[in-house]
């Protein structure tokens, strides 16, 4: 399966390509980024190598966008290149939004310079001398580090004229996104730089065509980038060999919730999400049992058990009922209510959506509003057909890669967790015991001793009792505070 | 030639490339629906946001279903418009739009001509399922002198945004919010009476819903009307006239003039004139002051500025206050017809018939929205008496005589009264685009040269293009004549007197695509230009029938000057038919 | 500085910087050095990196022991932030975990001082593109 370019197989899981240079140098000292040959790339691609070599080695490579798409690297590239135009340009998308992911942020603020470097190879490739970074402004070392790292690159002629005593030229800007998720989609992103309403357009005409005010640009995700000077300098044939078939190299994952090694993780692709969670991540937080897997950010879905052994790349992932997305991971216990973790996603999504196109304006609203009534016991049987028909037509009819894929949470956990959807619809229970609305105090008679604490505490007077007597909680009047368990010493109110 | 096969619902087709599949489908009798598209033929005029995805289709080999409305046909593509994944998820998408939408259809203006409702119908949406719980958006209501906006309504389609930026580059509205609470509006969710809005009414003209719509004053008039102390005056415009009947389900281009006049004076108007009588007025006032312009710059004056620019049409003396006010002084100082009419109503008539200014009553049926704005300006009001009591659109007119119960169809014919209901055919042709320059050009050549127009009819002048261009020779002097409209391709024409590079003696300058026939006020075109053109031709033929043809031989105006103005330019014709302009640049502070 | 202008240029700087094969202080070549690296990426610093920086620079310079602290970008440890890397001479490097002020006093005290083990050593658990 996976083959680590020949060196010998290793004991470990990782291996850390866009990783190489993070928590390794001091990310403002660019000394330290070309001693651990930093620009090598650069330098060769600019004084021994063609801008179509360079091409043909990132599509040998097999390099695919790293930012959801996976569209192959080397095909953007070539397609921008062979636009002809005054100008060009080339983005770095660092508009990172996905819940819980934070790869890009980590490699800008721990190599920057890795971005710099591929996004001049890509300008000298593709005929481009501006290179844009478009950044959250939420990212502010990032941000730092870059303006650091750039004005570095400048003092020491890596950026500017004459890069490597050629009459190649290659600058770049920082432009600041204020957060919108949706901007982290191409075309969204490149009206927002241009100081246009953040909101995604019809493609064609791609950014290859037409982008950055109307001219042909490549947009690429930081890690994407990250990955370039490596390749470079390693060959295409080194890189391609780590992977799958159709995957090539690795991935970095930002592993989240309730897993005991919460951090970045970089695997080759074909790593299979057990060893990602058990033999990396080291299992389940508190050793409870483990429940799904969220990849792909609100774009993805979740997979179970079942999934586990699955291989962990563009394709297979997508099989599942997920996506690779930008590298978020999140594992979830059997504390996590499936519909409840699909309503979460579902209301990051409303509140992301730009508004531009109904079915995802309106269409995610009522299946938030849907999802809401569910986890208040308030659903129907027949609002799970609807759930359906209305995820299905949301991600037929969407504009922009948001809306055609922001109701795969509700789908993947319909697919895998339907009972726990007819339970919150049918039995009025919330399994996981998470949904508020369906859960019920009672008192466990053995344990209680009458002593009147919890009677006193409660603010709506649901609970009656003798003094010395078992009390009663009557759930008719009941508002699930929960003050009265917690004030309870003799463990005798429990919730269900 | 590059051609393009394909196959739409089983039947083949051949395209040009980069035709989209819903033209494509058009071709073979197959009518694609479509909420938030637009296309206004020959005014190159074109909405596809691929927003509202009503338009969708399925496509072989495509994983969702494609927006008709903007996705290019490709060579051997084939297409189903209405399997029935298609048709559930067009009906789905209708069910979220409606499902944010007040279902006030019973008291919106819109009703019955409303291209949502048409669509619901259409789609046979019967329920809306989750409406009991649905959150709906909802905005505050906005009301300025023309326009109220009303986003509860607002579906998203963008098309008055693209109308106020794209076409009239006055740039308003454009979407606010983000997600579930977004909708069209000025920046930072302003009031219109705050923004840069020139009330052209575009906006409304386009709107599928009743999200935009004009502020009705036909409660007013119907007050007025009924009020036995008050003499209610009316005057209709000339564009009206090419119009009214197509809200009676006449042919578009259908002459109503007469049946118009009768139905006013059967909803009780006390005199029926006509707008028209003041646009010749208009001509003599502007005539005269292109000629002195004219005279002093042929005679060498440095001084004098030229081009001169019209200044009936009220959105674009707007358009160039808040973005031109430098040059403020170019445009005629001559007032629009319509305010010119309620001068004259409110001092030269009002002594006729012994009425006191208050208890005359003025109104005015304008094909236009920004003339309710207009007739509400502080300098056509005497001691807060306006000139031009109330504005009402051709619309409204039309909601007034099918509530008397009167069916324009079956009218007699009528003429307007005597003395502001005469006028020539040069004050019929200034409801379209070119009839001002063309109507001034009759008058000022015969004053300028003394001499006798052979033809009255300058082809050269008329059309549809956006910006056009004419020399008219009189008799050796060459005289350089633009016509723009759209304020977008006005401003083409400013930038260029702004950089000193016109080469034009002068200019005419209507707000909306086609003047006024395609007015705010108008009934709706539903897209369909042909309409606008069929109103054009109707005013054509309108003056063309008319005995007098040139604005300086209507006798009731030679009379209006013998009697009371003196002659143009007058101290009194200053008075009370010229005006001034005024900066209203603004910078938008954010605090 | 002058610019950069042919691969040799690059080569020369390189060099400069490998004589001290781990890159930290570049201006400081001794053998004898303890070299630290402390997590600063937004979660190291959120965890309160810049304090045991700080604590590590003065700290360590008062004890006189020969060492140079820098910093660097996520090490991926989340969980156990801040995270510090520690060299000393001649040794491999090794990565704690949970580091605070009083952890990295321990860490001095008795890691690098007398070479007693310490808690919260993050295993290695990847391999470099050189391996």
């Amino acid at each position: 399966m996976t083959n680590l370019g020949g060196s010998k197989m290793s004991q470990h899981k990782q291996i850390r390509i866009a990783l190489n240079n993070c928590g390794v140098i001091d990310p403002e000292n660019i000394k330290e980024y070309i001693a651990r040959d930093g620009y090598l790339a650069l330098g060769k691609c600019l004084t021994e190598m063609k801008p179509e070599d360079i091409i043909r080695e990132i599509k040998d490579s097999g390099l695919r966008g790293r930012g959801g798409g996976g569209f192959p690297a080397g095909l953007k590239w070539e397609i921008a290149a062979k636009n002809q135009a005054d100008q060009k340009y080339v983005v770095c998308n660092a508009d990172e939004g996905d819940p819980g992911a934070f790869m890009d942020r980590s490699i800008l603020e721990g190599d920057p310079h890795a971005v710099l470097e591929a996004m001049a190879i890509c300008g000298y490739s593709m005929g481009a001398t501006k290179g844009l970074i478009y950044i959250r402004a939420e990212y502010p070392l990032a941000i730092e580090r870059l303006k650091i790292a750039i004005e570095q690159a400048r003092e020491f002629g890596l950026l500017g004229k004459n890069l490597f005593g050629t009459d190649f030229e290659f600058d770049i800007e920082i432009r600041y996104g204020a957060g919108a998720f949706v901007c982290g989609e191409e075309t969204a992103l490149i009206h927002s730089m241009e100081g246009l309403r953040g909101e995604p357009t019809i493609k064609p005409p791609y950014p290859a065509e037409s982008g950055y005010f109307g001219k042909p640009t490549n947009v690429n995700n930081v890690e994407t980038y990250a990955n370039v000077p490596i390749i470079l300098r390693k060959g295409a044939n080194w890189f391609n060999k780590i992977g799958t078939e159709k995957s090539k190299g690795t991935k970095v994952f930002a592993l989240a919730g309730k897993i005991k090694n919460v951090g970045l993780v970089e695997v080759p692709m074909g790593t299979t999400l057990r060893e990602v969670i058990y033999e990396i991540g080291g299992g389940i937080e508190n050793d409870k049992k483990f429940k799904a897997v969220q990849t792909g950010g609100p774009s993805g879905g979740c997979l179970t058990e079942k999934h586990l052994d699955t291989p962990i790349d563009f394709d297979n992932l997508v099989q599942a009922g997920s996506m690779m997305g930008s590298g978020g991971m999140i594992v979830m216990d059997e504390d996590n209510c499936m519909v409840s973790v699909a309503k979460f996603y579902l209301e990051f999504t409303v509140e992301e959506s730009c508004g531009k196109c109904s079915p995802c304006r309106i269409g995610n609203k009522r299946l938030y509003e849907l999802l809401d009534r569910i986890t208040q016991g308030k659903g129907e049987m027949e609002d799970l057909k609807r759930l359906r028909n209305m995820s299905n037509v949301i991600k037929d009819t969407s504009l922009c890669g948001l809306g055609q894929t922001s109701p795969n949470p509700v789908l993947s956990t319909l697919d895998n967790f339907y009972d726990e959807y007819v339970a919150h619809v049918v039995d009025k229970k919330c399994i996981a015991g998470q949904c508020k609305d369906l859960m019920t105090y009672f008192v466990i008679e053995e344990n209680c001793v009458g002593c009147t604490a919890c009677a006193r505490v409660c603010p709506v007077g649901a609970i009656t009792g003798e003094k010395k007597e078992v009390h009663y909680i009557n759930p008719e009047i009941c508002i699930k505070c929960g003050a009265c368990e917690e004030r309870c010493k003799f463990d005798a109110i429990i919730v269900k | 030639m590059n051609k393009i096969k394909l196959t739409i619902d089983n039947k083949q087709i051949e395209v040009e490339k980069g035709t989209t599949i819903y033209k494509a489908a058009k071709e073979l009798g197959i009518y694609i629906p479509v909420l938030c598209y637009m296309n206004l033929e020959g005014l190159n005029i074109e909405n596809k946001p691929g927003g509202c995805r009503i338009c969708v289709v399925e496509v072989e080999g495509r994983n969702n279903l494609a927006p008709s409305c903007s996705t290019d046909v490709w060579e051997g593509m084939v297409v189903n418009t209405h399997s029935m994944r298609v048709i559930n998820a067009r009906r789905t998408v209708m069910e979220f739009i409606l499902s944010d939408h007040p279902k006030d259809c019973l008291t919106c203006a819109k009703s019955g001509n409303c291209d949502l409702q048409d669509m619901a119908v259409k789609l046979g949406v019967r329920e809306i399922p989750g409406q009991e719980y649905a959150e709906m958006s909802t905005y505050k209501i906005d009301f300025s002198p023309s326009i109220i906006r009303d986003l509860d309504k607002c579906i998203m389609c963008r098309r008055c945004e693209m109308m106020c930026n794209d076409f009239q580059t006055v740039g308003a509205l454009s979407a606010f919010n983000r997600g579930f609470e977004a909708a069209v509006g000025p920046a930072f969710e302003m009031e219109l009476e705050d923004s840069t809005c020139t009330y052209c009414g575009q906006c409304v003209a386009v709107c599928p819903t009743g999200a935009l719509t004009e502020k009705d004053h036909t409660r007013d008039v119907i007050n007025a009307l009924s009020d036995p102390t008050k003499k209610v005056v009316v005057q209709t415009a000339p564009a009206v006239r090419a119009a009214l009947g197509e809200e009676f389900g006449m042919e578009p281009g259908t002459l109503v003039t007469g049946k118009m006049v009768s139905a006013l004076r059967r909803l009780g108007f006390d005199y029926v004139f006509d707008t028209d009588f003041a646009a010749d007025l208009t001509i003599m006032e502007e005539g005269t002051e292109l000629l002195d312009r004219l005279t002093k710059y042929l005679g060498g004056d440095k001084e004098v500025k030229l081009p001169i620019l019209t200044s009936c049409c009220p959105a674009w003396v707007s358009f160039f206050e808040h973005y031109f006010p430098e040059m403020k002084d170019i445009p005629s100082t001559a007032r629009s017809p319509q305010q010119m009419f309620g001068a004259i109503a409110k001092t030269y008539f009002a002594d006729k018939i012994s009425t006191k200014r208050e208890d005359l009553v003025v109104v005015s049926i304008m094909p236009c929205l920004a003339k309710k704005y207009e007739a509400q300006r502080d300098e056509f009001k005497v001691d807060g008496n306006p000139d031009v009591d109330f504005s009402i659109s051709t619309r409204e007119l039309a909601h007034l005589i099918k509530e008397a119960n009167l069916d324009l169809n079956i009218l007699p014919d009528e003429d307007f009264d005597k003395p502001l209901g005469e006028s020539s055919g040069a004050g019929v042709i200034f409801g379209t685009t070119g009839g001002v320059i063309e109507a001034a050009v009759r008058t000022a050549y015969e004053l300028h040269t003394g001499k006798k127009l052979e033809k009255l009819d300058f082809e050269q002048l008329r059309g549809f293009e956006a910006i056009r261009k004419a020399t008219v020779d009189f008799d050796g002097t060459p005289i350089n004549i633009g016509i723009a409209h759209g304020l977008g391709h006005a401003r083409k024409l400013l930038d260029e007197i702004k950089a000193g590079k016109s080469e034009f003696h002068a200019i005419e300058i209507m707000a909306c695509p086609g003047g006024c026939i395609g007015g705010g006020g108008q009934p709706l075109h539903h897209s369909d230009t042909s309409i606008l053109k069929a109103r054009a031709e109707a005013i054509y033929r309108e003056d063309a029938g008319k005995p007098i043809r040139k604005s300086h031989e209507n006798p009731y105006i030679l009379k209006l000057y013998e009697e009371f103005l003196g002659k143009p330019m007058s101290e009194k014709s200053h008075h009370l038919l010229h005006t001034a302009y005024f900066d209203k640049s603004r910078k938008i502070e954010i605090s | 500085m002058t610019k950069i202008k042919t691969l040799a240029d690059l080569e020369r700087i390189k060099n400069e910087m490998r004589s001290d094969k781990d890159l930290n202080g570049s201006q400081d070549n001794s053998e004898n050095a303890v070299r630290i690296k402390v997590g600063m990426g937004t979660s190291g610093i959120a965890s309160g990196a810049r304090d045991v920086m700080d604590f590590l620079t003065e700290a360590l310079e008062k004890r006189n022991i020969e060492a140079v602290v820098s910093q660097t970008g996520d090490m991926g440890y989340s969980y156990a932030e801040p995270t510090i890397e520690v060299r000393k001479p001649g040794q491999k490097p090794v990565v704690f975990g949970y580091v605070d002020v009083k952890k990295a006093d321990l860490i001095i005290e008795k890691y690098i001082k007398l070479g007693e083990e310490v808690e919260g050593i993050i295993p290695v658990n990847y391999q470099t593109i050189d391996d």
